[in-house]
């Protein structure tokens, strides 16, 4: 039975065992960031204790290690993306970072007066502010994609705004709705328009993981610390034509052929890209993750999680009614392991409070999305979300806590 | 949870519902302060109309959590026909309270707990339970930093830090 994941690996997460404000912890955080398991922990303290030195330095054994231990990590996120060729993964600081690079390298160099880019109205933040900064020097504008009633994107709409665009920048997955997107079709209609397709896929890969032939996108972002991975780290893949062509973002040690009194020749890719000494435990670390995940299968990752939504939803509607609103799609064939909901006038940072007093950490706020809050008609929501390691006990804990909200608030 | 009883006394809730001075006055003679929160998108108008050193009618419009909505209802109530020196001593005062670092003002005060309720802050008093939710503690500050504003004739106040 796929409940049994919750259990199965639970032991791994040393940080699950701890206690907050005299209860069990119950982590309903990770869409914002995940927890790590032990042998991402320990992948990098044994870094830190046998292999650490600057990498593509050469010069000595340990420099070699380092090397070699970050080049695997490359090669793996390439495997697990299913990509062509190692040097179309970039490492970067995060998806922000990689969302950047796109926009101000292939923006800056292609973009003009009257380019339209093509956004989803569920957009984090990371994927709108970088393209209004290179709209505001191109001349370019952005559009945004429209939402049906039930968080899903309006492919009608969709086809006709996509058609002409220059770039279509969309998430694979909502972090406040949790709607997972047709993102293979938006990626063929930005192909068919000869618009850049650009895929934050940060709440997509730690749950389902990523094909990039499959979805057939330009470029794709997503962040270690959500794939049990460590902070530092994100990834940018893109076409190895595409990356070959774009000019450098950052510029510094580690990105040059040549420096000369004139000028520079950058390095080919991936180290073009990648700027400066580079987060190299990190990259490490991301490659246990990657491999802890892979292990368990993101088949049974994703069966685990439907069914603490079905859980989560049955317990809400049972405890709650018409009190609580749950935003996004109801079809759990198209939604992540994310609930968003506000409960009657209980402003959601007031929840988060309560809930947090019961030891269930849940984030409350815009989720870094304000135009999708504002299409709401909403200022917050509170949102709880789950991971491979999440069980029945954390829904449990999340109702009990909401009754107690409730009745605090009843006055 | 006694915390939890501690930070959502009735009386909180009281003005989360029923906010006192919810409103909007003629600006100018008013003056009008927007205060917001980015972290949390908390929002409140102050308006306050001053008369010879004195305030003299003021009024909130908001919407956020109900620490923040609260403390403005309280604030105006407290706040309401004193000088606007009193007013700075009270946030002093409140600022006291809730345990955040006074000292930059060069203000002796020092709240007192435990003495008669609502004899040095009025309703505002029944927040020294936020003292203990760190994270929280701009919710109930935002309303007077706004106010604060503007009475020093600024219009814009963004919680950045306490």
């Amino acid at each position: 039975m796929n409940d049994d994941l919750g259990a199965r690996v639970r032991g791994d997460f040393p940080i699950l065992a701890r206690r907050v404000n005299g209860h069990d912890l119950h982590y309903l955080d990770s869409g914002a960031s995940s927890q790590r398991p032990a042998p991402v922990i320990d992948a990098m303290d044994d870094y830190y204790r046998r292999h650490h030195a600057n990498i593509h330095r050469g010069a000595h054994t340990l420099g070699d290690e380092a090397t070699q231990m970050y080049e695997d990590a490359r090669a793996r996120v390439a495997s697990f993306l299913h990509a062509r060729d190692p040097a179309e993964v970039v490492f970067t600081k995060n998806v922000t970072e990689a969302l950047n690079l796109v926009a101000k390298a292939w923006g800056g160099a292609n973009l003009g007066p009257g380019d339209r880019i093509v956004c989803s109205t569920m957009e984090h933040h990371a994927n709108i502010v970088p393209w209004f900064q290179v709209a505001a020097q191109t001349g370019a504008h952005v559009e945004w994609i429209p939402l049906t009633d039930d968080g899903l994107l309006d492919m009608d709409a969709a086809a006709r705004l996509i058609d002409g665009a220059a770039v279509v920048a969309c998430t694979a997955t909502s972090n406040v709705l949790g709607t997972i997107t047709p993102i293979a079709e938006v990626c063929r209609l930005a192909a068919e328009a000869g618009a850049l397709s650009v895929v934050d896929a940060a709440q997509l890969v730690p749950h389902m993981g990523a094909d990039v032939e499959a979805i057939g996108c330009d470029v794709l972002g997503f962040t270690g610390h959500k794939v049990c991975g460590p902070t530092g780290i994100g990834v940018l893949w893109g076409r190895r034509e595409l990356l070959d062509a774009m000019p450098p973002f950052l510029g510094g040690g580690e990105m040059i052929a040549d420096v000369t009194f004139d000028g520079f020749t950058p390095a080919p890719v991936p180290l073009k890209f990648e700027a400066g000494t580079m987060p190299i435990a990190e990259a490490v670390g991301l490659h246990a993750a990657i491999d802890y995940v892979d292990a368990i299968g993101f088949d049974a990752i994703r069966a685990h999680e439907v069914e603490l939504l079905r859980y989560a939803f049955d317990r809400l509607d049972a405890s709650f009614g018409d009190k609580i609103t749950v935003h996004g799609p109801r079809d759990l064939g198209v939604r992540s392991g994310i609930v968003s909901f506000t409960l009657g006038d209980v402003h959601p940072h007031d929840l988060a409070t309560i809930l947090d007093q019961h030891g269930v950490a849940i984030r409350a706020g815009h989720h870094c999305a304000k135009p999708l809050m504002s299409h709401l008609g909403v200022m917050a929501t509170a949102r709880a979300s789950f991971y491979l390691y999440s069980n029945r006990a954390d829904v449990d804990a999340l109702v009990d806590g909401l009754e107690h909200a409730l009745a605090l608030f009843e006055i | 949870m006694t915390q939890l009883d501690d930070l959502y006394k009735e009386i909180i809730l009281d003005h989360y519902r029923r906010p006192r001075s919810k409103g909007a006055l003629p600006v100018p003679p008013a003056h009008r302060g927007h205060g917001f929160n980015p972290l949390c998108g908390d929002e409140v108008t102050v308006d306050v109309l001053v008369e010879d050193g004195r305030v003299t009618d003021v009024m909130f419009e908001g919407r956020g959590c109900a620490i923040s909505q609260a403390s403005a209802s309280m604030m105006c109530e407290l706040v309401s026909g004193k000088t606007v020196e009193a007013v700075a001593a009270d946030f002093d005062l409140f600022r006291s309270m809730l345990g955040v670092d006074v000292g930059a003002t060069g203000s002796e005060a020092a709240f007192e707990a435990g003495g008669e309720p609502g004899r040095q802050l009025g309703d505002a008093e029944s927040l020294q339970g936020v003292r203990e939710f760190p994270s929280r503690i701009k919710c109930a500050t935002l309303s007077w930093n706004t106010l604060t504003g503007a009475l020093a004739g600024e219009d814009e106040f963004t919680e950045t830090d306490t």
